[in-house]
């Protein structure tokens, strides 16, 4: 086994993921494979914390306590996912701390959609509904993972994020029958978050070279197109039941299909946010750098304290 | 910034009484304190345990994945540990 060429490995490794045997930390893997995952899961990671981001903001504005408890909560279990994820990067072999570095120099990237501002309490519920429904679209496809501790984390992220859609749409249910200017305000923050959900999914399938490969791999499922069909598909009817509108005048169901038919997507916004010029990329990484920097004095005063414990202990 | 990263903890938790600890996953804290405390808050907000195990990564000893065909071949070739390997006549119940 331990002689056993480069290709005979490969072709072991494939071997086991077509028949549905899972990765686990110390099996053999491909190079490629290892950094495809690291990328990715460590991206999913920096996601669900610069996530924290503009929710954590509302949660002194919440409109009320019930409100503000169920926020605070689902804020919380997004740090934890974040922890999960991080966890999931480690096993790879990769530091932990080397990706999050990464994530503040910019040279890795996280989910484009909160590089948008949550200006409105009506945003909150959108953001709940239309991104982490988005993200459950693709999260629930991810349970199915070839990589068994991505896989595991997935199948507990999405358990907990049902409550995260639900909350957020409930919320929409209030405003959209409550008075005009409440009505107002949902519609308002659909219009904004509409093309920005559906542009999570990343590019289109002839745009997206890596995909082949993740897809063979069994990292992916599903390719973006399809989780963004079945996203719309989704999400039309919860609409119509809010009473709101799709900021798409060629939203139309199609019989032939058996989909909804909508635009294309505008491409050259979602590089440009990509690329750290959406309205907040900059405001997101200063507030994780100040968060680490400021708050490396507790994390050496622990360590301290440990050390100083453990020394008592052997005298 | 520091060089020196808190570290690793595996954490295995006990969903009730009568059940054993599971691993769950892993998380990073500076000592055996925190890193209940941090295990409670990362893998039980939704009461899924009553009693934690949380190990330093260090002290795990991992058999290898490539010894596994060696490592477990005994127990897959013996047949006869198990009870659907004899023949039990015709009017014998609950054996």
């Amino acid at each position: 086994m331990k002689t056993m060429d480069l290709q005979e490995l490969e072709k072991r490794f494939q071997e086991k993921i077509d028949k549905e045997i899972k990765i686990e930390p110390n099996d053999w893997m491909p190079d490629e494979y290892r950094k495809t995952l690291i990328r990715q899961i460590s991206q999913h990671a920096h996601s669900e914390i610069v996530g924290m981001l503009p929710e954590g903001n509302w949660i002194t504005r919440a409109p009320n306590l019930r409100r503000k408890a169920v926020l605070l909560a689902k804020v919380q279990d997004e740090a934890g996912h974040g922890l999960y994820l991080y966890s999931s990067v480690e096993t790879l072999g990769a530091d932990r701390e080397a990706t999050i570095d990464d994530l503040h120099s910019g040279k890795a990237k996280y989910s484009s959609i909160f590089n948008y501002p949550a200006v409105t309490w009506a945003d909150i519920g959108t953001i709940g509904w239309l991104v982490d429904g988005a993200a459950i679209m693709n999260q629930v496809a991810l349970c199915r993972c070839s990589y068994g501790p991505y896989a595991r984390g997935m199948v507990k992220i999405c358990k907990e994020e049902s409550f995260h859609q639900r909350q957020g749409f409930e919320s929409l249910v209030t405003l959209c029958n409550g008075t005009p200017t409440q009505k107002a305000m949902a519609q308002d923050a659909m219009n904004r978050f509409w093309w920005p959900a559906l542009m999570m999914f990343g590019p289109s399938d002839d745009e997206s070279p890596n995909s082949a490969q993740s897809m063979k791999w069994k990292i992916k499922r599903f390719s973006n197109d399809e989780l963004r069909q079945s996203f719309v598909d989704a999400t039309v009817p919860q609409a119509e039941i809010l009473g709101l509108t799709i900021p798409d005048p060629n939203l139309k169901w199609n019989e032939e299909t058996g989909h909804y038919d909508f635009s294309p997507i505008n491409w050259d916004e979602f590089w440009q946010v990509v690329n750290g010029n959406g309205p907040c990329n900059k405001e997101r990484i200063e507030a994780r750098t100040k968060a680490k920097e400021e708050g490396m004095w507790v994390r050496e005063a622990a360590m301290a304290y440990a050390e100083k414990r453990a020394l008592k202990k052997t005298a | 910034m520091s060089n020196r990263e808190w570290p690793l903890w595996e954490v295995f938790i006990r969903s009730k009484q009568g059940l054993n600890h599971k691993h769950v996953g892993s998380l990073r804290a500076p000592d055996a304190t925190l890193a209940l405390e941090n295990a409670r808050d990362v893998y039980t907000r939704r009461s899924e345990g009553i009693s934690i195990w949380v190990v330093e990564s260090n002290y795990v000893h991992a058999s290898d994945p490539s010894d596994a065909d060696s490592m477990f071949e005994p127990s897959d070739t013996k047949v006869y540990r198990h009870p659907t390997f004899y023949e039990v006549p015709e009017g014998i119940k609950h054996m």
